[in-house]
């Protein structure tokens, strides 16, 4: 392996971790039974994609997007914007998730999906 | 685009804003008389504004709004064509009905004390879905997403059973994941070209088609919308959602929100990636073609074995699904236009079907088959709504569902896939089976029960509304033919 492309590799530090992130929460979400934990898992994959964002965003020995002189290069502030707007998303969802959750707690008197499951098939098999 | 100067036309902008400010205005108002007052107001003015931008798109072709007068791509715009002013339509039509049909359904299924909260929601997820239609710019999309998504998960979590509440978390799940793959996907385009701008996309596309970036963009576009329309595999929060949401929200989520989505997948497959060969870059066409066929006969299977009439038309609306995704995957004029008439039919034919349906459990309180004996002695009115919408499913002729199959049959032997055809014709007879179970059920059994009587008129004339506007559309099918062709053209052809 040559030097450059360990830099490319290094470089792209940001990426690799967005793409960790990504799939542990996507993981969690798919593997756990607890709905508290999905919601959790949920907000990491969520997490993952900001990171993802703001790093697009970043370039190269680029200053910060204020008008001054002597600087030349600037990030890109679109992409941070953006993710003020999903980051506001990922708030309300995580929020209405929970409110679900504390309401499936108080009719099921539990949260873990495969108890929640053998409920509902003892429901519809008397119903 | 056109060389001429596009007029800036700001019902485009009220189409959307109307219904959010009136939202606030229903919580404002802690009332339930009131708050449905105010939605039934906005849902017939979203009517009106609908039909007028119909009108002017008809006439010019398409309609813009630039957002603070901002132009594009800096600014977010507005923008409107043919395919997106029907799909406009379908909504408005389905708000302008499911209201008034609303105000004694919700009565009875939502506690009172919530009914004003009720309607907040309603207007809400109208206000997303609209936006959705009429946005041009791939990140706005996501937002406006998000707010119909929402509401909606808040909408089914108000159904009366508690399985209520798990499906609504089921699909906020999988709706969120959905929703989170798709601006991965806007992320990935915004990194090779830098704009936002669904026809700016389009323009810079080609020049970078052949990337890996641009392939994963199109792979997580795919998956995440295909979440969101619950195309086979991927509608597992579907049926439960349906099921178990209070019969307004089943009417109006299963007329408008799988077709707004279906929109959205036009969209990107033919506005964003229109000047791409798009299955020269990735092999879309055959995954899209199975899965819509999957859908078609494992969804309606499953249709035939459901107790529980609401869960039998969510199975329904998968296959019904299968078709759409079937036209657009056959990504000629004539499947495209299948694709979208079909949009349309089958909103009509579902919502006068879950109508009637919410109209029985509003009488009896019961949904499963055996509970609705004789049903239709009881009911007839009602019921001969719900068998001109099962005819419709059927693809009947003089019903609208013959229509859209006879032009996706036409479509598929166009390009010499004709088992295709009998395909769709095979599936048809699934439809036979299911919709038969019920009539069967309904009129050929004796009545168990004796105090059964027809619902009030405000659910009746909607319902019989839907059903002659269905009818209309399917015995004169040339305006909404026209219409989906020359959607279809402009979609091939561009903004």
């Amino acid at each position: 392996m040559d030097w450059d492309s360990i830099k490319d590799l290094l470089g792209l530090t940001n990426y690799w971790v967005a793409i960790v992130l990504m799939m542990s929460g996507f993981y969690i979400v798919i593997a756990q039974d607890n709905l508290v934990k999905k919601v959790v898992g949920l907000n990491v994959f969520q997490v993952a994609v900001f990171v993802f964002y703001i790093s697009m965003g970043k370039i190269d020995g680029g200053s910060a997007p204020i008008l001054k002189e002597g600087i030349e290069i600037y990030s890109n502030p679109l992409p941070h914007v953006l993710i003020l707007t999903a980051i506001v998303v990922g708030v309300a969802t995580t929020a209405l998730a929970l409110a679900l959750v504390v309401r499936i707690n108080h009719s099921y008197g539990t949260i873990e999906e495969d108890e929640i499951q053998s409920i509902e098939h003892e429901e519809e098999d008397i119903a | 685009m056109s060389g001429a100067e596009v007029m800036s036309d700001p019902w485009l902008l009220l189409l959307v804003v109307v219904p959010l400010l009136a939202a606030p205005v229903c919580v404002l108002l802690r009332s339930a008389g009131g708050a449905w007052s105010i939605a039934t107001a906005v849902s017939w003015a979203v009517l009106g504004i609908a039909i007028k931008l119909l009108m002017t798109v008809l006439e010019k072709g398409e309609v813009v709004y630039r957002i603070g007068g901002w132009d594009a791509p800096w600014g977010i715009e507005y923008r409107l064509d043919t395919v997106g002013a029907f799909v406009v339509l379908i909504v408005a039509i389905i708000g302008a009905l499911v209201l008034p049909y609303a105000k004694q359904s919700v009565l009875k299924e939502i506690r009172h004390d919530r009914i004003y909260l009720f309607y907040t929601m309603l207007l809400l997820c109208l206000s997303g879905l609209l936006g959705i239609t009429v946005t041009g710019d791939a990140f706005n999309l996501f937002v406006f997403l998000e707010i119909s998504s929402l509401s909606s998960y808040v909408l089914i979590s108000l159904g009366q059973d508690r399985r209520a509440l798990t499906a609504a978390f089921r699909y906020l799940i999988m709706g969120t994941i959905g929703a989170t793959f798709y601006i991965i996907g806007v992320g990935l385009m915004y990194q090779m070209t830098g704009t936002l701008n669904m026809a700016d996309l389009k323009t810079i596309m080609p020049a970078v088609a052949d990337t890996r970036t641009i392939m994963a963009a199109l792979a997580f576009l795919t998956v995440g919308i295909s979440l969101k329309l619950a195309l086979f595999p991927l509608h597992m929060w579907l049926p439960n959602a349906y099921t178990f949401a209070p019969s307004v929200v089943t009417v109006f989520l299963a007329a408008t929100a799988t077709k707004v989505s279906a929109y959205i997948l036009l969209r990107i497959m033919l506005t964003v990636f229109g000047e791409v060969h798009l299955f020269d870059v990735f092999p879309l066409q055959p995954v899209l073609i199975a899965m819509a066929l999957a859908a078609m006969f494992l969804a309606s299977l499953s249709a035939i074995w459901q107790q529980n009439i609401k869960r039998m038309l969510a199975y329904s609306s998968v296959a019904q699904i299968g078709y759409i995704v079937l036209g657009i995957a056959l990504t000629t004029e004539a499947g495209i236009a299948g694709g979208i008439v079909h949009m349309f039919n089958h909103a009509m034919m579902k919502g006068t079907a879950f109508m009637a349906i919410g109209a029985v459990v509003f009488a009896t309180g019961a949904v499963t088959l055996r509970d609705l004996e004789g049903i239709g002695k009881q009911m007839p009115i009602t019921m001969g709504a719900f068998v001109v919408a099962g005819l419709g499913l059927i693809g009947v002729p003089l019903t609208p569902g013959f229509i859209s199959k006879w032009q996706l049959i036409m479509a598929s032997l166009e390009v010499d896939m004709w088992p295709l055809a009998a395909l769709i014709l095979l599936s048809s007879l699934l439809a036979v089976i299911y919709v038969w179970r019920v009539f069967e059920v309904a009129y050929l059994r004796e009545p168990k029960r004796t105090d059964v009587s027809e619902v009030p008129m405000s659910m009746l004339v909607p319902t019989w509304s839907l059903a002659l506007i269905a009818v209309y559309f399917g015995a004169n099918g040339t305006f909404t033919l026209d219409l989906a062709v020359t959607s279809a053209r402009q979609l091939m052809e561009g903004f």
